[in-house]
């Protein structure tokens, strides 16, 4: 997704453009009344007490289908019988899936888990501190958590505390949202050494996410740091890093990260990119934010601004990346030459990719520095070039490393998944089978969304694009039968849930105990006139949960 | 607390960020459309059934609005009368019309994206700020008459504007409008 993705044909396009031909070729348009017209059909078939398995289910699905129906007799309360809907992942493509599902399906019982005591996925540990406005979303969120047919449980893991199999045995749909968190490698000698790190796991940091709590970046040894990708993460990052702290202050960043920035002795960074100025990855509002960055010096070689008729395609149709450019541009002409003395600093470099980081000779296991070779852009189809090598190299020293190069989902058992694209094999969300094999077989019930669908790219909006496709798929699915038979198929849903965590000694938490941690570090933030102080450790968390 | 998420109550007990006390929709209008017809029927519900207290002067406010038709996702127009200085968000909102705000209103989404569909109109609107252009930027489907909905706020030369909802699942050449690149 160049210039962070081009609004008129953005990645999202592309999956909207997949042309299925299989057995969902009939594109339905789902207007939310269907329960109704459906239901006469399902008493009908009560009435005959035969399960209608469409041509759809293998011997496969037959033999989970009974194994669901004998387990499914065994819960007690299943004499209503709603559609039963687990969504995987509280993050923006979760809470959108539940929202549309809730809306769609007047009958339906909406499930979400999170493996954390929180909810909210990025928008609370990836989303800046100092953008608030973009979190108000979680206002929109809370709302849909807090819908009587709509349910939270965090502190539960898809993989550990539950499995695939056993939701899908608990529910008629599962959608799984569970998000990227992993971080895409190099795979370039050195990158293991000590002062290397993910940005996954330095926003993870400075946003206070229980895993990276420990995480202690060292910001004390050096005043360089590279940080390599010029994506919006990457943005982020270098504007944490060289905004004035005082400025910080008043976020909700963790106090602890606070103090860390206070002390830090990075004084420049380099922001780098493989490609040029045309193809950087980064949208407007977060460049002209960094570029706005009070007493920062900025440099852009201006020679890398040049543009050659292959940019020039390529930025033609892209309202970003011309966007983009033309800021650089400006950037680039009004800077000063020399930075003042005291003067924070912002490099962008281009056309450099990493070869090898260099170790220390002082510090042994420490990064000193990065190796880049020089690149130039080759086109490899209209539109789009790539970056290769020239050859020549030259060292960036630093004693940081930050790697911004894109995220990457992991996949759970019993889950089919595309290890090259890193994302779920699915079609407009169902998920496929083999990915190598017929894409037209699907997994009955089981659905994707989010970047666990789509791949680490997009905003949050673009989430909820994605879950439109996602439950109308599902509602698509619903209305042909292939999910049919809720009422000759009862599940257990959210009691079934419940009944297996207690047996596994998992203790979920609900949104009221989210709601218990929220105003505790609500109040611990307005004592330091901060929105919130987060709680950074498992046992805080818990602690607070369990507040009376 | 109402737990609903039946269109619009869903939004309108929402309780944060719009200023919907601010503004009291009409109650009695020319019955023009059936979708009409359906959002003041839902909004005299919303009425008998919320903020009891309230009182509002029809006549002074039918004076200071406009008509605004919103073209929802499925193509439907929706006739609303917006008041002078409200914006296009607040009052999609105020009359359950299906417009995201995820930021509410704050410039920090672009889900409040639409298109105003009348050439003629979209010059009429001030030009978009660095920072709207910014966030249109990453709109769906933007196309060259494409506004942020929490940005175009009510006035006069506005009255009978009409602003199309795209959605993914829409097909804008239905009403002879095809979207342009830019
Ligand atoms: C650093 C950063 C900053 C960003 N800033 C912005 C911004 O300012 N504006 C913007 O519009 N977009 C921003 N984005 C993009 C936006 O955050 C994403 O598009 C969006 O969060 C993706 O949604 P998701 O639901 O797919 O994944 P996520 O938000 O990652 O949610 C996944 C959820 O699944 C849970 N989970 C993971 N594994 C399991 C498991 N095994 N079992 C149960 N639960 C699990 C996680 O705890 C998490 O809650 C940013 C992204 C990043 C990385
Ligand atoms: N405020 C916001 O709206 C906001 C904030 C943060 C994140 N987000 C969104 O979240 C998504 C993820 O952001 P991101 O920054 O992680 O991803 P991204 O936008 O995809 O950027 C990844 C960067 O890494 C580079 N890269 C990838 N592989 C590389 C390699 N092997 N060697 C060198 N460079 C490599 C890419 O360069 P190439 O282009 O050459 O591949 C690109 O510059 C984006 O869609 C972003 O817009 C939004
Ligand atoms: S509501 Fe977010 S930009 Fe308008």
């Amino acid at each position: 997704m160049a210039g962070g993705g081009n609004p008129v044909t953005p990645i999202w396009d592309r999956l909207l453009h997949v042309c299925f031909h299989g057995d969902y070729e009939e594109n339905a348009c789902f207007h939310g009344d269907y329960e109704e017209e459906k239901e006469e059909e399902e008493e009908e078939e009560e009435e005959r007490g035969t399960l209608d398995l469409s041509p759809l289910l293998n011997k496969a699905m037959m033999l989970q289908a009974r194994s669901w129906l004998s387990r499914a007799r065994s819960f007690s309360t299943v004499s209503n019988n709603p559609l039963r809907v687990c969504v995987v992942g509280s993050g923006p493509a979760g809470f959108y899936t539940a929202e549309k599902t809730l809306k769609a399906h007047q009958g339906a019982e909406v499930d979400i888990i999170d493996r954390l005591p929180t909810p909210f996925g990025l928008v609370r540990s990836g989303v800046a501190p100092d953008h608030p406005e973009t979190k108000i979303v979680i206002n929109q969120f809370s709302r849909v958590a807090q819908h009587e047919r709509c349910s939270f449980f965090g502190n539960v893991t898809l993989g550990s505390s539950i499995s695939l199999s056993d939701l899908r045995e608990l529910y008629h749909v599962v959608v799984l949202a569970y998000g990227s968190e992993s971080d895409r490698a190099l795979g370039i000698p050195g990158e293991d050494l000590m002062g290397i790190h993910s940005a996954r796991e330095f926003v993870w940091w400075y946003n206070g996410h229980p895993d990276c709590r420990n995480l202690d970046p060292d910001l004390k040894s050096t005043d360089t740091a590279v940080i390599l990708g010029q994506g919006n993460v990457a943005l982020d990052v270098a504007r944490i890093l060289l905004r004035p702290t005082s400025e910080l202050a008043t976020t909700d960043i963790s106090s602890h990260v606070l103090t860390a920035l206070e002390e830090s002795s990075i004084r420049k960074v380099y922001l780098v990119g493989r490609r040029g100025p045309v193809q950087a990855a980064c949208t407007t509002k977060e460049l002209r934010e960094v570029l706005g960055i009070k007493n920062l010096y900025v440099h852009i070689k201006e020679a890398d601004l040049v543009k050659t008729p292959a940019d020039e395609e390529e930025m033609k149709n892209n309202r970003i990346q011309r966007r983009v450019h033309e800021l650089l541009s400006k950037a680039a002409a009004s800077g000063s030459s020399q930075p003042n003395s005291g003067q924070r600093e912002l490099h962008f470099v281009f056309f450099r990719k990493p070869d090898s980081f260099l170790e220390s000779d002082e510090r042994s296991g420490h990064v000193s520095g990065v190796h880049v070779e020089k690149t130039f852009l080759k086109g490899v189809g209209p539109g789009k070039q790539i970056a290769v090598g020239t050859g020549e190299f030259e060292d960036l020293d630093c004693g940081m490393v930050l790697k911004s190069i894109g995220y990457k989902s992991v996949p759970v058992n019993g889950l089919p998944f595309d290890h090259n694209k890193g994302v779920v094999p699915n079609i407009r969300g169902r998920v496929v089978t083999d990915p190598l094999g017929d894409p037209t077989q699907v997994e009955i019930g089981l659905y994707v969304c989010g970047w666990l669908k789509r791949g680490p790219t997009g905003i949050i909006a673009t989430n909820l694009y994605c879950a439109e496709e996602t439950v109308a798929s599902i509602s698509e699915d619903l209305e042909r039968g292939v999910l049919k038979s809720r009422s000759s198929l009862p599940k257990p849903g959210r009691e079934g849930l419940l009944q297996l965590l207690n047996d596994r000694n998992v203790r979920p938490l609900t949104f009221n105990a989210w709601e218990k941690i929220d105003s505790e570090e609500k109040s611990l933030g307005s004592l330091r006139n901060k929105p919130r102080e987060k709680l950074t450790t498992w046992e805080d968390l818990l602690k607070a949960a369990a507040m009376k | 607390m109402l737990k609903e998420l039946s269109k619009g109550r869903y939004l309108s007990t929402s309780g944060t960020g719009y200023k919907r006390q601010h503004w009291r929709p009409l109650l009695t209008l020319p019955s023009e459309t059936k979708a009409f017809q359906g959002s003041a029927f839902q909004k005299y519900r919303h009425f008998s059934t919320a903020d009891a207290g309230d009182t509002c002067d029809e006549g002074s406010e039918r004076n200071d609005t406009i008509s605004v038709t919103f073209v929802d996702k499925y193509g439907e127009d929706q006739l609303i009368q917006v008041p002078i200085g409200m914006s296009l968000l607040e009052a999609a909102h105020e009359n359950d019309i299906e417009l995201e705000g995820a930021c509410e209103g704050s410039l920090a989404c672009s889900t409040c994206h639409v298109i105003v569909m009348d050439m003629d109109y979209y010059n009429k609107l001030e030009d978009p700020t660095d920072e709207e252009n910014d966030m249109l930027d990453l709109a769906f489907g933007l196309t060259e008459s494409s506004r942020l909905g929490c940005q175009i706020v009510a006035k006069p030369e506005l009255d009978g504007i009409r602003v199309a909802i795209p959605a993914a699942t829409r097909n804008f050449a239905v009403d002879g409008f095809v979207p342009k690149p830019h």
